[in-house]
């Protein structure tokens, strides 16, 4: 007589917050080389911010309308009468979020292939697709959020300090806090949305390798 | 009742095969097997390497699908299962421990034997209790929060093994354990599997391709070109092993 087949559940997920608690101690232990990882979102987002403050800081003094400072302004060649043509510096701009955001997924990509054993380890302890696909989306969201902070800070820092070199004092006088504000929030947007983004296929990758994987001994 | 289950078998396989395609290349790993499991034994696999032992072993354990063939681990087809009911399989009734030890190099050994624990639904604080009891058992207490880099191969075997058990499976596996290892620490392992199948009343499955590590075996299966070539139980391999290795085991 065939024996009865038990009915085997289905395993449950394991939740977000979860997830990020076992996901922390590799976020925690890779800090370093994740940073440079991240490196090219810090880049990108640095050059992206300063783009934005430098012109954000300049505005502000032409619209001073102040004599002494547009003679400076035009000395540093900047068109304060009409709207000066930016489509070079947004065309720059979009090419460096490009190559940025190649870049990420390029070294998730290769993250994944060095971490093929341990996915199929995860695999064979129970982990599901959807713990694989989460744990890479955090791992490259807090990545990214942390290159994009670090790309924020040093583009404004570098700004500041080109801003000041050439305008001096007046920069203080009309600094346009909002403005700036505004320029580090669509930074951190950007930044964000890109490195996010730029997770997802290769943690779709890493979700798809079998649990025999793990069983292969390469040394 | 039939006599089929008052016997007990946990493992149940029948006509496995599996044939590898690589491009226009037909590699026969397994060529049919047949084997019972008898619960709470120790069962060797032995044969060179390339005989299909690794093959074998992903099969029963739920990792690969077999080409043609039927593998039924307690009662259930593992052929019929979905995704999620393999992954629920392999995190309660399944431990593995592997040759290279696969511990997650980032996690320390109470973040790595927690995990199975995790999976399990269990909350990280709860399953980390766990993990900590059970490397106590295997002599890590020790070593909690060490990294696998930081302790010895002996001793990432033993996180290893802790991590297997620590879901409490009816079935350990266990690929080539001692393959990493010296002879001596190899053997400190086999006989803390040993101990282990006795005391939580496991059953274990284990691969080798070395004669030294039979002692703890309750049956020895002998695999030779993807067929089980003999099975031999325990008071009968030692002999058998004597007349083909020209020396009994010590
Ligand atoms: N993924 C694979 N693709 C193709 N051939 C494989 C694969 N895995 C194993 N084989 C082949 O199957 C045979 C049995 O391999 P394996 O089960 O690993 O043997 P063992 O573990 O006994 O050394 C070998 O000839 C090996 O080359
Ligand atoms: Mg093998």
């Amino acid at each position: 007589m065939q024996q009865q087949q038990q009915t085997i559940p289905e395993q449950q997920h394991v939740s977000w917050a979860v997830t990020l608690n076992v996901s922390w101690a590799g976020i925690k232990r890779r800090f370093f080389r994740s940073l440079i990882t991240m490196s090219g979102v810090v880049l990108a987002i640095a050059f992206l911010t300063y783009m934005q403050v430098m012109n954000k800081i300049v505005q502000a003094l032409v619209e001073a309308r102040d004599p002494v400072l547009d003679a400076i302004l035009q000395a540093a060649g900047v068109e304060i009468h009409e709207e000066s043509s930016n489509d070079s510096i947004v065309l720059l701009i979009i090419l460096s979020l490009l190559a940025c955001f190649v870049g990420i997924v390029n070294s998730m990509l290769m993250s994944v292939t060095e971490r093929i054993k341990e996915i199929g380890t995860l695999k064979c302890l129970g982990a599901l697709d959807g713990f694989i696909v989460r744990s890479y989306f955090i791992e490259s969201s807090v990545q990214g959020v942390a290159g994009t902070c670090l790309g924020c800070i040093l583009g404004l820092i570098v700004s500041i300090v080109v801003a000041f070199s050439s305008y001096k004092g007046h920069v203080a006088t009309h600094f346009p806090w909002g403005g700036i504000f505004n320029a580090l929030l669509v930074s951190l947007l950007i930044g964000t949305l890109l490195s996010v983004s730029a997770a997802i296929l290769p943690a779709y990758m890493a979700a798809k390798k079998q649990p025999v994987d793990a069983m292969r001994v390469e040394e | 009742m039939t006599t089929e289950q008052k016997e007990d078998i946990i493992v149940k396989a029948r006509g496995v095969t599996k044939v590898y395609t690589m491009g226009a290349e037909k590699i026969h790993a397994l060529r049919g097997i047949d084997l019972d499991v008898r619960r709470g034994e120790y069962l060797s696999i032995l044969g060179p390497s390339g005989s299909g032992k690794s093959t074998f072993f992903n099969m029963v354990g739920g990792l690969d699908r077999p080409t043609e063939g039927n593998v039924e681990v307690d009662g259930c087809c593992l052929r019929e299962l979905n995704q999620k009911q393999l992954a629920w399989v392999r995190c309660h009734k399944m431990g593995y421990i592997f040759q290279s030890f696969n511990l997650i190099m980032t996690m320390t050994a109470l973040e790595n034997v927690a995990l199975p624990r995790i999976f399990a639904g269990e909350s990280p604080s709860e399953a980390r209790d766990a993990a900590a009891d059970i490397l106590k058992t295997v002599g890590l207490g020790h070593r909690l929060t060490h990294l696998p880099s930081q302790v010895s191969g002996g001793q990432q075997q033993r996180i290893a093994i802790a991590r297997a058990l620590v879901n409490k499976p009816s079935i350990v596996l266990a690929d080539e354990p001692t393959g990493n290892l010296d002879l001596h620490t190899g053997e400190e392992i086999i006989n803390l599997l040993g101990e282990l199948k006795s005391k939580l009343g496991i059953t274990i499955i284990t691969a080798t391709h070395d004669m030294k590590m039979l002692s703890a075996s309750d049956t020895v299966v002998w695999i030779k070109d993807g067929r089980a070539d003999r099975v031999a139980r325990k008071g009968e391999f030692e002999i058998a092993i004597g007349t083909i290795d020209g020396k009994t085991l010590a």
